[in-house]
């Protein structure tokens, strides 16, 4: 009716609650040449991608397959509006193809050809229209680019997870846990650490401590460049919950940074065991070790009170 | 559920089979604290590795045990904490401070005799050369 | 994801068994042995609020879903007096009877989500979520 107003609402034509009448009418009018020109639309999507050397991972029957499942859910996305199962069927998608070693940059040339393609037919279709041609590309367009959007995210996402699953496989694997003598465990902390690896590294410590049966364990931090608030929280909680099981921890290599952090989060450094570097943490350890017959930490914590 | 409570020369242990609700854990305290009173015990040991969670009252009631022990003479000792649970524990910010904890039923039995070997040595009187 | 238990919360024995049932949930929603344990802590410590407080409620365990994460969720109702002070009773370390409580602050430092909804007079219902770290 009004182009004024179709154009008001362009930027949120892939919302069918804001359309106007004439709006969807042309949605309706667009989808249903998508459905209509499909078999030729997708084989010249298919030659498109071949042409620019996209997906030359997949054969070309594969890239046939894929091709006519991205087609119905990218038609089908213009037409509902709605993008979830598009988002799905791209992580899924993505699952399939990442393992052949498709690219991001494929994934996303293929979705923008597919939108150039259906935009040329959209051309030839309504060449003798320019108005109403405009007013189809209104429609046509914001969605095309939502498309292109969540279809390439998706993918993103996918591969995104499929890198933090093998960190994380690397580093289930890698134990930082060292045994130097009986009953004597040593767990020197380097890098950056995030609140997941540290959750990770205090449930290794614990596993180790019990496995070894140890009754010291040197925790070196030289290796730690700097400590948020919520890591330095972790440490403690992590000689804490050693203490449960029994053993001592001497906490090494704290710079004063770090020093300033625990005291900043309210850690009496003076109850937490520290000695400077890693050496004279391990002599110190073995010294606790040798000398059975003298007093722990802990034991000095329960010493008789004063209502006996 | 009965937690059995066995006697091993001047110690008492009590060894928790599985889940216990707040109403066993409380019999649990109850019973050690007269069995303590009643006899001559130097110490307590309560093994919770059958345990695969300590919530607030697990946790308080062991305090509880471990400072009626202590007004009686005798020292506490709790041993076989899951690293899982203590983990959780320490998030949760339950600590049991002030209340010995070792690794298993042999390190509680050595924990014991050295305390009780302290605690004698303690009560003589008070030589320099003593402290180590 | 559909999978819902509920669970009346009467007497001490229910407690056992919320966090029980906590655990193997935690297990379905594939968390680790660590996880499923904070996790029964945190319904044990908010089950035994219901017992104390209201005497009696019900605690609903569900798997939930969000995009690709999974995880728990617990919601724990009753008809008891309500929280006068939500605020304050949040606060770690306050509590109205028999001193040391983890309680509430407890449970809400080991979950990621937390939410209390009360009105004195009427009733307590605690929303929890715990989501297992996307990988």
């Amino acid at each position: 009716m009004d182009t004024k107003k179709s154009m008001s609402v362009s930027t949120r034509a892939s919302d069918p609650q804001t359309l106007s009448e004439s709006s969807a009418g042309l949605l309706r009018e667009l989808v249903a040449h998508l459905r209509q020109n499909r078999t030729q639309l997708r084989e010249e999507w298919a030659r498109r991608i071949t042409r620019a050397e996209l997906l030359t991972a997949m054969t070309e029957e594969e890239i046939f397959a894929e091709a006519t499942a991205v087609y119905d859910n990218y038609v089908e996305a213009l037409e509902t509006g709605t993008f979830e199962a598009l988002q799905a069927y791209s992580r899924r998608l993505s699952e399939r193809i990442i393992p052949r070693g498709v690219e991001t940059d494929e994934v996303v040339g293929i979705v923008l050809l597919l939108r150039d393609v259906l935009a040329r037919s959209l051309f030839t279709k309504y060449q003798d229209n320019v108005e109403k041609l405009n007013r189809i590309l209104d429609s046509y367009e914001p969605a095309a680019n939502r498309i292109a959007n969540t279809v390439a995210v998706g993918f993103v996402e996918e591969r995104e997870r499929i890198i933090r699953q093998q960190q994380e496989a690397i580093r289930e694997l890698s134990t930082p846990v060292l045994q130097v003598r009986e009953r004597l465990l040593i767990l020197p902390i380097i890098g950056v650490i995030d609140p997941q690896r540290a959750r990770q590294l205090t449930e290794q410590l614990l596993r180790a401590i019990r496995a070894n049966r140890a009754k010291v364990v040197v925790i070196d931090v030289t290796g730690v460049a700097a400590m948020d608030s919520g890591v330095a929280n972790h440490l403690v909680q992590t000689v804490e919950a050693s203490r449960l099981l029994g053993a001592t921890v001497i906490v090494t290599g704290l710079s004063p940074e770090i020093a300033q952090t625990l005291v900043t989060i309210g850690v009496d450094l003076s109850e937490m065991a520290t000695v400077g570097d890693l050496q004279g943490g391990i002599e110190e350890a073995e010294r606790l070790l040798a000398d059975r017959a003298a007093p722990t930490t802990q034991v000095r914590e329960i010493a008789p009170e004063s209502s006996r | 559920m009965e937690v059995p409570i066995l006697r091993q020369g001047q110690y008492l242990i009590a060894s928790i089979q599985s889940a216990l609700t707040d109403a066993d854990l409380s019999h649990l305290r109850e019973a050690l604290i007269a069995q303590v009173g009643r006899s001559r015990c130097r110490g307590v040991i309560v093994d919770v590795t059958a345990l695969d969670v300590m919530d607030s009252f697990a946790v308080r009631t062991l305090r509880d045990i471990a400072h009626m022990a202590r007004l009686r003479g005798a020292e506490t000792v709790i041993v076989g904490i899951q690293p899982d649970v203590a983990f959780a524990m320490v998030q949760l910010g339950l600590t049991l401070k002030g209340v010995a904890t070792v690794l298993d039923l042999e390190e509680g039995l050595a924990f014991l005799t050295r305390r009780t070997e302290e605690r004698y040595r303690e009560t003589k009187p008070r030589r320099p050369s003593d402290r180590g | 994801m559909g999978e819902e238990l509920r669970l009346p919360i009467a007497a001490d024995v229910d407690v056992v068994e919320a966090r029980q049932q906590g655990r193997a949930l935690a297990a379905v929603a594939g968390f680790s042995s660590g996880e499923q344990t904070v996790i029964a802590a945190a319904i044990s410590e908010i089950a035994r609020n219901i017992l104390m407080y209201a005497k009696k409620g019900e605690i609903t365990l569900s798997l939930v879903q969000n995009g690709d994460r999974q995880g728990v969720s617990i919601i724990a109702t009753d008809q008891g007096p309500g929280i006068p002070d939500i605020e304050r009773a949040m606060q770690y370390g306050y509590s109205t009877s028999h001193g040391v409580g983890a309680g509430l602050p407890g449970a809400k430092r080991l979950m990621d989500e937390f939410n209390v909804d009360s009105v004195v007079g009427q009733g307590t219902t605690i929303t929890m979520t715990k989501w297992r770290r996307a990988i």
